[in-house]
């Protein structure tokens, strides 16, 4: 309550509740972009998107060119993989993605004689001709296409394909475009490191955005512990009509968009699973897409390459790296974040609010991965049940008014009834509910198993 | 939590991944706020230790061998009962069984007899307790089950409040004067079956200074309004107290004291008299900020203290008892889940919408 007043007192956007994880940012927040360049095989799955899974289009065994699309699907609700190296293909395998999913892939050895990479490929990935490039001049069905045609798809982890959602519903008008910078997750600082170095193609890709789904106003909102991220952002959208940056209260769940959307336009989304921003007239991407965007029409680039931060107190040496898709976790780790260190116990996909722990060191860097974050022993929590002492912390905690102990334990006695009754759908498995359970209750965990048995059931008829 | 090997899998030739190391498998979130169950009890301990402090001053070593014996038998229950049903001791350490035993002893006049005091320990933890399935399980709150309990069954011995010494006296003055009383019949000559004063007439009304530092009558959480605030006050900031059954309850109280003076000053005293005396601080502070017996919901919550604090005072002005707490908080108990039901918080986007 204090911090929501200090925060409205200094004129930061914010919604209300949420929690206050410490940032732990310090590891990586002010290493700067570099290239990773892997020497071992690449594992490239063919589904990192939300949609339909996309098929090979090359054969085992071929040689393939930097960028080359080797796998598509003819649904529009798919998003195409290119090569990220130039290299060998193999034998078509499944790999194991963080959230624990096994998916086809294609293993890539890189070539060993020539360039597996155009040359400063880090350069041209942070800068590009944007200056005199105008965004209104591209009509929003080209945009559309060559989004797709590069494969971009949403880095802040949903993987939706973008063109999709850039598309133009005449029912659903939209008039603002919501680039999102917050990184409300601790450890991670790979969109910080990107809104710093590379702010141009980041408003260049949020005003194509824009003009592809109609909307006539940007807000790039940026939380306030990333000062020289606002600045960059700032300077590079002087100028440029129609964009302003929201300075965002730094809190958790920030960047979610059902609590950014509130705090920046004042506007209540309505609840999940069928309420989006689209009814509310708003379509959120995130920066690392914006840029994306940015790349893919004016620069062809297809997305092959992501933004990934190494962070948190169990690898050596934490870091930002622009990394190929596809380079496995075990690489990752050893060679740019130099090894795991003795007390090293857990490897996130992700943040530790809502980021998975990926089971092997085999797993891929794919699309939606925009952090590894190893955590010691000491930084984690253990969790151990006890007996619900009906504190109410979840209930005023939880960003979306929900009841967490409620619908948890209705899901812990199997009464799906009553957990849909408690709303347990629009849950948006932020975890503040079990960050401040003093029980160490694993709420969130419930109530994502009572949801996908929820959907089980759904899906099987009952 | 599982643990795995992260050594390579099938066809990895990416040689660098460490071999055999194992990594924990669990869900997000990998954090949590640092508070446990077990250090928000201990944190209400801490905050009755004012209040024993105040009951050992003006009542001597009694005070702190009526809390210990309440507590042993609290505890000394919530083992057999665990035995019983086939559960570790763990929850012995959690200490809720210690801050029940420590509201019961401070609720129970100081002259009553040990073995009373046990058995209002043991029937708070078996009857309110245990037999609903443990810590977070209870619908009534079991220091006030304990203590409605030694009212039925021991009415005159819950009807004796002793005169405390004042804070001058030395306390081997005060022993010297019977203050070691063991019962109304014999026992010494501080043994009254006099009056707290919410009981009086005009004629002993004691100064508010009297109430608030404790030189009156009355149990040992009653005495002292300044210690049950200190320790109630660093609860709330601590954030352990939730301050809306705090100020809900007070406010209920204060309506209701108002009202009533206004309508006949005569009869009735004022609602700061009516802060200070009794049980209201120490109620309000830790009895009806008791988690388990409450709504979770925020409206719930607000709806619960009123209801508190407006039967405590009519309990008082109208009622049969001097001190309405017990009562109040075990009628409130028994409507919190009807209470939480109609209150629970609509989403922040609405209800779910199903196809």
């Amino acid at each position: 309550m204090i911090a929501s007043l200090l925060d409205s007192v200094r004129g930061l956007k914010s919604f209300p509740r949420g929690v206050h994880p410490p940032h732990r940012k310090k590891y990586a927040e002010a290493a700067p972009i570099a290239m990773f360049m892997p020497t071992g095989q690449l594992l490239v799955p063919f589904v990192q998107h939300i949609g339909a899974p996309c098929e090979p289009i090359v054969k085992p065994r071929q040689q393939v060119a930097f960028g080359e699309m080797i796998a598509d699907a003819s649904t529009p609700m798919a998003a195409p993989i290119h090569a990220p190296l130039a290299g060998t293909t193999a034998v078509g395998t499944m790999a194991l993605l963080t959230n624990g999913r096994r998916v086809p892939a294609i293993p890539i050895t890189p070539a060993t004689e020539g360039e597996i990479l155009p040359p400063d490929f880090l350069a041209r990935f942070l800068g590009g001709a944007y200056e005199q490039f105008e965004p209104s001049g591209v009509e929003p069905e080209e945009i559309c296409q060559k989004i797709r045609a590069c494969g971009v798809v949403g880095l802040g982890g949903a993987t939706f394909p973008t063109h999709i959602k850039l598309k133009r519903n005449p029912d659903k008008p939209i008039d603002t475009l919501i680039v999102n910078g917050c990184e409300c997750e601790p450890y991670l600082t790979s969109d910080h490191r990107l809104m710093v170095e590379s702010p141009l193609p980041v408003v260049v890709g949020g005003q194509l955005a824009a003009h592809a789904c109609g909307a006539s106003r940007v807000i790039i909102a940026i939380e306030a512990n990333k000062p020289d991220a606002i600045e960059a952002v700032r300077k590079a959208a002087a100028g440029r009509p129609g964009i302003e940056v929201a300075v965002c209260a730094t809190k958790y769940p920030m960047g979610g968009e059902r609590q950014l959307v509130p705090a920046v336009l004042g506007r209540t989304i309505p609840s999940a699973p069928r309420g989006l921003p689209l009814d509310v007239g708003v379509v959120m991407v995130n920066c690392a897409t914006a840029h994306s965007i940015a790349r893919a029409v004016v620069q062809d680039a297809p997305l092959t390459h992501r933004v990934v931060t190494v962070t948190g107190g169990g690898v050596v040496r934490p870091g930002n790296w622009l990394v190929p898709l596809g380079t496995r976790l075990g690489e990752l780790l050893e060679r740019a974040g130099g090894g795991l260190t003795e007390d090293a116990v857990k490897v996130l996909g992700g943040g530790p609010m809502m980021g998975p722990t990926v089971p092997n060191l085999d797993v891929p860097v794919v699309k939606g991965t925009g952090g590894i974050t190893v955590m010691t022993e000491a930084e984690t929590a253990h969790w151990q049940e006890t007996p619900c002492i009906r504190c109410s912390r979840c209930v005023d905690n939880c960003p979306l008014h929900l009841s967490p102990t409620l619908i948890a334990h209705a899901v812990k006695f199997r009464d799906w009834d009553l957990a849909a009754r408690y709303d347990m759908n629009a849950c948006c498995e932020c975890g503040c509910c079990a960050y401040v359970c003093p029980a160490h209750i694993p709420l969130a965990q419930y109530i994502r198993a009572g949801k996908n048995q929820a959907r089980l059931m759904v899906a099987q008829g009952k | 939590m599982s643990q795995a090997t992260a050594d390579s899998g099938p066809g990895g030739t990416a040689a660098s991944a460490p071999q055999g190391r194992e990594l924990l498998v669990s869900a997000a979130p990998h954090l949590a706020a640092g508070r446990s169950t077990r250090w928000i009890m201990f944190q209400v301990v801490g905050a009755l230790v004012p209040l024993l402090v105040m009951g050992t001053v003006f009542y001597g070593s009694r005070a702190i061998f009526l809390t210990a014996f309440t507590v042993g038998a609290c505890l000394a229950t919530e083992a057999i009962a665990n035995a019983i049903r086939g559960r570790g001791q763990a929850s012995l350490g959690d200490g809720s069984a210690i801050v029940t035993g420590m509201i019961l002893a401070f609720s129970l006049p100081p002259g009553l007899n040990f073995y009373m005091a046990v058995i209002g320990g043991a029937v708070a933890i078996a009857l309110a307790k245990a037999i609903f399935g443990g810590l977070g399980q209870n619908l009534f709150n079991p220091a006030m089950v304990g203590r409605a309990f030694l009212m039925i069954c021991f009415p005159a011995a819950m009807g004796v409040w002793s005169e405390p010494a004042t804070v001058f006296e030395s306390l081997s003055e005060v022993q010297a004067n019977g203050v070691s009383m063991d019962t109304a019949e014999g026992g010494g000559v501080d043994g009254m079956t006099m009056a707290t004063p919410l009981q009086a007439d005009a004629s002993y009304l004691p100064t508010l200074r009297a109430l608030f530092v404790g030189q009156v009558g009355g149990s040992l959480g009653e005495t002292s309004a300044l210690a049950a605030l200190l320790g109630g006050l660093y609860l709330v900031f601590r954030g352990v107290a939730d301050w809306r059954l705090v100020a809900s309850t007070l406010a209920g109280a204060v309506i209701v004291a108002f009202i009533a003076h206004w309508a006949a000053p005569q009869s009735y005293e004022g609602p700061v008299f009516h802060l200070l005396a009794g049980a209201l601080m120490f109620g309000a502070f830790f009895i009806a900020t008791d988690y388990v017996g409450a709504p979770i919901t925020p409206a719930g919550r607000w709806i619960f203290g009123l209801g508190v604090g407006v039967l405590v005072m009519i309990i008082r002005l109208f009622g049969a008892y001097p001190e309405g707490f017990m009562f109040a908080i075990l009628v409130m108990n028994a409507l919190t889940p009807v209470i939480e039901r109609v209150t629970i918080p609509t989403p922040f986007g609405g209800h779910v919408v199903t196809s």
